[in-house]
């Protein structure tokens, strides 16, 4: 990549550092440049245009390109290995730039229900957050007005909420009505799904307009992803330097405090910038390598490590889905997105099977101009060969609760660098039996309801061999104790005091639900902490 | 089922292109010196219009004026993907020529569908830095294509009138089919 005019060198020691411009990072950062800190904040991939959305979303139609060309993933600033039994696609939608992962998501914003922050007390398993889900609470309901939720209070089995979703929710589809059919009759309660998608015009943001491609990107910017807040903070006078890798953490001679963080640009500097507080808000999966490859003589197992526990516990959200033909039209793409799904199993009595949700897909099958592209033909032969191809998909998904193992976890993987000569990271992924046991719970709903709608099933997942929900958790975890955990009840580590951890990684157990609202609230939080110390 | 503007305005903002309301000209596209092949065909527009003749289905009308809004409109706008599709029509024009002994656009429909099918292109992958028949599948039918299934008509042509790639608003996932 070519170097460009942008200056990238640092400030002068600022007030807080923020690794990592997506959505923990940028709402930390917007939260404390509004209070009127001085925030830099350091972006390994880069700026990503708007207004090239669309092309973007021409490549994720078009078979010709991979997905991994949509948001400019992969290759060597992105190697990793994949060592467990389960293949961990790290790059398929992890998104290094402005915005992160966000710019890829799909947009459910469900908050954790009370159990996932209990799981020891209430079944034995795993451990107990030092949090509640009491204490998160109105940053949930902050969070919710900050990337602008959609949603309606008809889910009878969701937390306690103080106020209204600050959107209108989205009506159900067609397809829905076919499955809450089916659902009436397994005595199954149906419900709408929250979304970090506008409705409506929100925070300045177009209302959602039905491109279809929320995944991989929202050429609207109806879908919430965190540039948004980015672009926020800059205007409270943050600072954002992007395509700036950071390559390691540097303590003082105290060995208590961070003094500086010291980054890569693309004209092959290094910079080292200082700051009396240092937010690390890169994923579960770089967090913890940043942590590791910053080892010196005092830390010689990784910055924050003394408890052993930087890398370990990785859970992620196992992913297993069912298929199926149904004998009626379902008119599937006509958003990108669920509009309904159930949560009726998710606050379970015995401790095994755990916690899972279902949502009913809305783009089962491919879609017309996908099925076009990718057949050979032309012509009246076309059409023949694609209306078969998209006619009565109809498709259910659960995401899963998977337990924190101590051998699921993040390395460094010495055999291999990256672009800047820093050994990539190793993930060691397996699911477990709780795991597996749920999955197999998830699926026999699963199959039930498209069973019953008169759907022909005609693929489901292997619960031994799930996909990953792609929701990395738990590498840094939060606890009360130093000896089992990496941050404390407020984030920041137990080691170095001016160090917060932002991100999934500080997740003590992963529940089942999507992260990224538990990820912001958390991050909202934090830069509360955060503020105080300043 | 007849293509209409509106259809090409839609498919060139699935890849971006905004018209602002400006009407688009063929002599806005190819217009910088960029053809100079002698196999190069004299019209490409043209070319694009008899190609998509044979590609799109049969009961689809109004292609000319589609295919001209949406080629010039994508030509316009990118350099490079203008100067590949030269490449690629200039290929398939020296083919017709070498084979079949006239123009692409004089042959006959069943001739130029022959065109394609000798050429190999039913099963080459589509690839804009392929060979020169991955890339007609990619600059030439695959794009003519994408334009025709991101289009409100196109998605018609299978029951969907608001394809993927086309921003249609959020009323017909609520639709039943005989709504």
């Amino acid at each position: 990549m070519a170097t460009d005019e942008v200056d990238r060198s640092p400030s002068e020691r600022v007030d807080v550092c923020v690794v990592g411009a997506g959505p923990a990072g940028a709402l930390a950062a917007y939260s404390l440049a509004e209070r009127g800190h001085d925030v830099v904040i350091l972006e390994a991939g880069p700026r990503f245009s708007f207004e090239d959305r669309l092309r973007r979303m021409e490549y994720s139609l078009r078979p010709a390109h991979d997905g991994l060309e949509v948001w400019e993933m992969g290759g060597d600033r992105d190697a990793y290995a994949s060592t467990g039994p389960l293949d961990y696609p790290l790059n398929d939608v992890r998104v290094k730039g402005v915005g992160g992962t966000t710019l890829h998501w799909l947009g459910y914003v469900p908050r954790y229900h009370e159990k996932d922050f209990e799981m020891d007390s209430r079944y034995g398993l795993g451990e107990d957050w030092p949090i509640s889900y009491d204490d998160l609470r109105p940053y949930y309901a902050a969070v919710e007005r900050e990337l602008g939720v959609a949603g309606v209070e008809d889910n009878p089995f969701e937390p306690p909420r103080e106020s209204p979703f600050p959107m209108d929710g989205f009506s159900p589809s067609h397809s829905d009505s076919l499955l809450v059919e089916a659902c009436e009759e397994l005595d199954i309660t149906v419900h709408s799904i929250p979304q970090a998608r506008n409705s409506e015009r929100y925070d300045d943001r177009s209302p959602c307009v039905g491109y279809g491609t929320c995944i991989p990107v929202c050429p609207s910017g109806a879908k919430y992803s965190a540039d948004v807040h980015v672009a926020k903070a800059e205007a409270e006078g943050a600072r954002v330097i992007d395509r700036a890798p950071v390559q390691r953490l540097e303590h003082d001679a105290s060995t208590e405090r961070l003094e500086a963080v010291e980054y890569a640009t693309p004209d092959g500097e290094t910079h080292r910038q200082e700051a009396r507080q240092v937010v690390l808000a890169c994923g579960a999966i770089e967090t913890p390598r940043v942590l590791l490859l910053s080892e010196s003589d005092e830390y010689p197992d990784g910055l924050a490590n003394s408890s052993g526990a930087v890398g370990r516990y990785l859970m992620d959200h196992p992913l297993v889905m069912a298929f199926g033909i149904a004998s009626e039209s379902t008119r599937q793409h006509h958003v990108g997105f669920s509009t309904s799904g159930t949560h009726q199993f998710y606050d379970h009595e015995e401790p095994t099977p755990g916690s899972f949700h279902v949502g009913f897909l809305n783009y089962a099958g491919p879609s017309p101009v996908e099925a076009a592209l990718s057949s050979g033909d032309w012509g009246d032969s076309l059409v023949s060969d694609v209306s078969t191809e998209v006619t009565g998909h109809i498709g259910t998904e659960a995401l899963v609760e998977q337990l924190p193992r101590e051998e699921n976890r993040v390395t460094l993987d010495t055999s291999q660098t990256d672009d800047h000569g820093n050994p990539v990271p190793e993930v060691h992924w397996s699911v477990g039996d709780h795991a597996i046991e749920t999955a197999e719970a998830a699926l026999e709903v699963q199959h039930d309801i498209l069973e019953t709608m008169g759907a022909r099933v005609t693929w489901s997942t292997d619960p031994r061999r799930p996909a990953s929900g792609s929701h990395p958790m738990g590498t840094t975890r939060m606890g009360a104790d130093p000896e089992t955990s990496v941050v404390d009840a407020r984030l920041r580590t137990h080691d170095l005091e001016n160090l917060t951890i932002a991100s999934s990684s500080v997740f003590t157990t992963g529940g089942a639900m999507n992260p990224t609202l538990t990820i912001g609230a958390l991050s909202l939080m934090a830069a509360e902490y955060i503020d105080e110390d300043l | 089922m007849e293509l209409s503007r509106r259809d090409a305005i839609a498919a060139l903002a699935a890849v971006g292109i905004g018209t602002g309301g400006v009407a688009l000209y063929r002599s806005d596209a190819f217009g910088d010196g960029s053809i100079d092949s002698e196999t190069s065909p004299d019209d490409p527009i043209d070319t694009m219009i008899a190609l998509a003749a044979v590609v799109y289905p049969s009961e689809v009308s109004g292609i000319d004026e589609f295919v001209e809004t949406y080629v010039v409109g994508r030509l316009e706008d990118d350099e490079t993907h203008e100067e590949r599709t030269v490449q690629a029509l200039a290929h398939l024009e020296g083919y017709a020529s070498d084979e079949f002994g006239d123009s692409f656009v004089d042959l006959s429909p069943e001739d130029r569908d022959a065109v394609l099918r000798e050429l190999g292109v039913q099963n080459a992958q589509p690839n804009p830095e392929g060979s020169d028949v991955e890339r007609i599948r990619y600059y030439l039918v695959n794009e003519l294509l994408y334009a025709l299934f991101t289009s409100p008509t196109g998605g018609e042509l299978v029951g969907h009138e608001n394809p993927p790639g086309h921003g249609g608003g959020l009323d017909s996932y609520r639709r039943g089919p005989d709504a």
